[in-house]
């Protein structure tokens, strides 16, 4: 394992991570007969956009009357005015399309008797500017995500594009300008280490989940993708809003979609009382998902929970009747009965909200430049990209409304692909790679051959520390935060970062040493709850997703802005939240009620 | 249906194959590997690999009960994957 006996490869651009937002863009890439290389830790349709049952908005206006503006003003509320209005415009304007591409390229969506394709509604979606409930929600079935993620690989297996599968994403590799050249991989298998040089290199790592204890999220979302910019010097902006699902099963976290509360479904605490409609008369069930979770967490709070332990609320669904239920829902019947041999035809679920979207991330334009601030302004990083959850573009901005995150990856996906293609036109050769850098990415990899010389009492090991993290970051940094909670949160996490130092494995065997990979994805972890910590108890305001008990309002004077956080000294930033639109009038702040 | 006659992969290699892109997956197919695996026949080791090459919402509906894999092995061991989820795991 040395610089001069390693592998190397090189192609135009590198894709990390073969999600949605990933293998769109790869498809863009490799239609246009660029040379692109798409690394995945697992093979490629086992990433995480194959779990995302519920749908993709575009206002096609085939079940309700519909307009991209709506659907704009819409995402911008739920944002709580921290998305940047831009990159809403150019999303929420490009849907349309996007879902006819796809279906095009095979994706089969529901479709009503009409034959066009069915659109449900979903939480926090208005007609006219905050009017009556809309219907913009395209789905196939409830499993969008996978026929998305396949349709979408197939594609690119078409095109070419091609795959390292199972190989696991180190470092990225930048040079003394500052431009990324690819990165440092490791092929899981032989454990061997191979240089991926690229003229661009696109970050599609997804999101974060596994920070928490109870999560929505495969076992692979550890952020691998935001701890590498965070490795290479760049900041995370706007960590502190992570979005909590309200809906996950009590004691798994598994999520049951927001289309349940869409078709009818709605909450209930220990007194059989709809107390959703104290929170949100209006929208009720269909209230924001930060609205909806911060009420079931209060109803347990003040006593209103269900169980013996009075933990979590239920989700009725039993009055829709099993035909509906069963056709419309058949995931969330049979997942409610594996897991807890409950039938939703005749029992109401136990449920309670769930650690389910990174709304933070990588910072990066509208077209996926990921950018930094340079004086007033801010400039791109040459040669790097980032797509979907490990990106902030930032369209969710303090709260992802439902149906956005499948219209996000394949939107910023094909925007990236086409900006990449620019950069490739100007960039016609590859640089000289940074051998500094490759040394850097390659002592930490060696890092995890470090023998272990401790005595037995003082062992540290990646699975204990793995559970304490997540633990801690359930405990002090959920949906409920304060001064107190949060201070107590950060101290404990930089003393786990601290003791990550001393972590050690003792199987350092080349083939399928899969404990170096948990290790180094625990690597990732930590930094990232640092991140996540740090920036929420710096932000003294309560917007979407972040709730502060002590700073209970909004308060956009001092804080209608984004975080960034640089590892380098646990050090804050801030950036203006892009209000001007392209080519329409602003958004302005106001109260945000359903 | 030919079945892998090359079950040579260590117990790590196993492990990652259950790593999927659904938390259900997740759980399931960890629980079962930790708990029941090791002391199945190899006939339904043979057809445990087998099921791990499913796509993972193939393989979810089959864990789920809601299709059933057309080799009878596969769905015999599928259906033991489902029996050891529930809500004590």
């Amino acid at each position: 394992m040395s610089l001069e006996n390693l592998q190397r490869r090189k192609f135009d651009t590198l894709v990390i991570g073969a999600g949605g937002g990933g293998l769109r863009a790869a498809l863009q890439l490799a239609e246009a007969d660029a040379h692109v290389a798409v690394v995945s830790k697992v093979f490629p349709t086992r990433s995480h956009t194959v779990a995302a049952q519920g749908g993709m908005n575009a206002a096609l206006a085939n079940v309700l009357p519909d307009n991209w503006h709506w659907h704009m003003y819409d995402t911008i509320k739920g944002s709580d005015y921290l998305g940047d209005q831009d990159a809403i415009e150019y999303m929420c304007r490009a849907a349309s399309h996007l879902v006819y591409e796809l279906e095009h390229q095979g994706v089969p969506f529901s479709r009503m008797d009409s034959g066009k394709i069915y659109q449900r509604p979903f939480g926090g979606q208005s007609q006219n500017f905050g009017g009556e409930q809309a219907a913009r929600t395209c789905a196939a079935a409830d499993r969008t995500g996978h026929a998305i993620l396949h349709t979408l690989y197939q594609q690119n297996i078409r095109a070419k594009t091609h795959f390292f599968d199972e190989y696991f994403a180190i470092d990225l590799i930048k040079d003394k300008s500052g431009f990324i050249l690819g990165a440092l991989v490791l092929e899981i298998e032989t454990g061997e280490p191979l240089l991926i040089e690229a003229k661009t290199t696109l970050l599609a790592t997804g999101g974060a989940g596994q920070l928490f204890r109870t999560n929505t999220n495969a076992h692979i979302n550890t952020g691998d993708g935001l701890a590498m910019a965070l490795r290479a010097g760049l900041p995370l902006q706007d960590m502190e809003f992570f979005q909590f699902h309200p809906t996950g099963i009590a004691g798994k976290g598994m999520l049951i979609t927001e289309g349940a509360r869409g078709e009818g479904g709605y909450l209930i605490n220990k007194d059989g009382e709809r107390f959703m409609e104290r929170y949100a008369p209006h929208a009720k069930d269909l209230a924001s998902r930060d609205v909806v979770s911060r009420a079931i967490a209060t109803e347990v709070r003040e006593g209103r929970g269900c169980g013996p332990q009075a933990d979590h609320v239920m989700l009725k669904l039993d009055h829709l009747g099993r035909d509906v239920l069963y056709k419309r829902l058949p995931g969330i019947c049979d997942m409610s009965k594996t897991f807890m041999h409950i039938d939703p035809a005749e029992e109401s679920i136990p449920v309670f909200p769930t650690a389910h979207y990174t709304m933070g991330g990588i910072p990066t334009n509208r077209f996926g430049q990921v950018v930094v601030p340079v004086d007033q302004g801010e400039e791109s990083i040459p040669g790097l990209y980032a797509v979907g959850e490990c990106a902030c573009v930032s369209v969710h901005g303090a709260n992802r409304l439902g149906g956005n995150s499948l219209l996000d990856i394949v939107v910023f996906g094909r925007a990236a692909g086409n900006d990449i293609k620019k950069y490739l036109k100007e960039n016609r050769h590859h640089r000289q790679i940074d051998e500094d850098s490759v040394e850097l990415a390659l002592a930490h990899l060696k890092r995890w051959n470090e023998p272990d010389n401790r005595d037995d009492d003082s062992s540290e090991t990646v699975s204990g520390l793995r559970a304490e993290l997540q633990k801690t970051m359930e405990d002090y940094c959920s949906v409920f935060r304060t001064e107190e909670i949060l201070q107590q949160g950060l101290d404990k996490v930089l003393e786990l970062e601290k003791r990550m130092k001393h972590v050690r494995i003792h199987d350092h065997s080349k083939v399928f040493n899969t404990a170096r990979i948990e290790a180094m994805e625990l690597e990732n972890l930590v930094d990232l709850a640092v991140a996540t910590v740090k920036s929420a108890l710096e932000r003294k305001e309560s917007r979407g997703a972040h709730s502060r008990i002590d700073y209970s309002e909004r308060d956009d004077v001092s804080w209608l802005k984004h975080s960034l956080y640089y590892k380098d000294g646990h050090r804050m930033d801030y950036k203006p939240v892009t209000l001007k639109p392209v080519s329409v009038e602003s958004f302005p702040p106001k109260p945000r009620v359903y | 249906m030919l079945y892998p006659t090359d079950l040579s992969l260590d117990e790590t290699r196993l492990r990652w194959q259950c790593r999927r892109g659904m938390l259900e997956l997740d759980l399931m197919l960890e629980t079962f590997v930790e708990k029941r695996y090791a002391d199945l026949p190899m006939k339904s080791k043979q057809a445990f690999h087998q099921l791990l090459k499913c796509q993972d919402q193939f393989l979810l509906d089959y864990l789920m009960g809601q299709d059933v894999p057309n080799d009878k092995d596969v769905a015999d061991v599928a259906k033991q994957v489902r029996d050891a989820a529930g809500p004590g795991n």
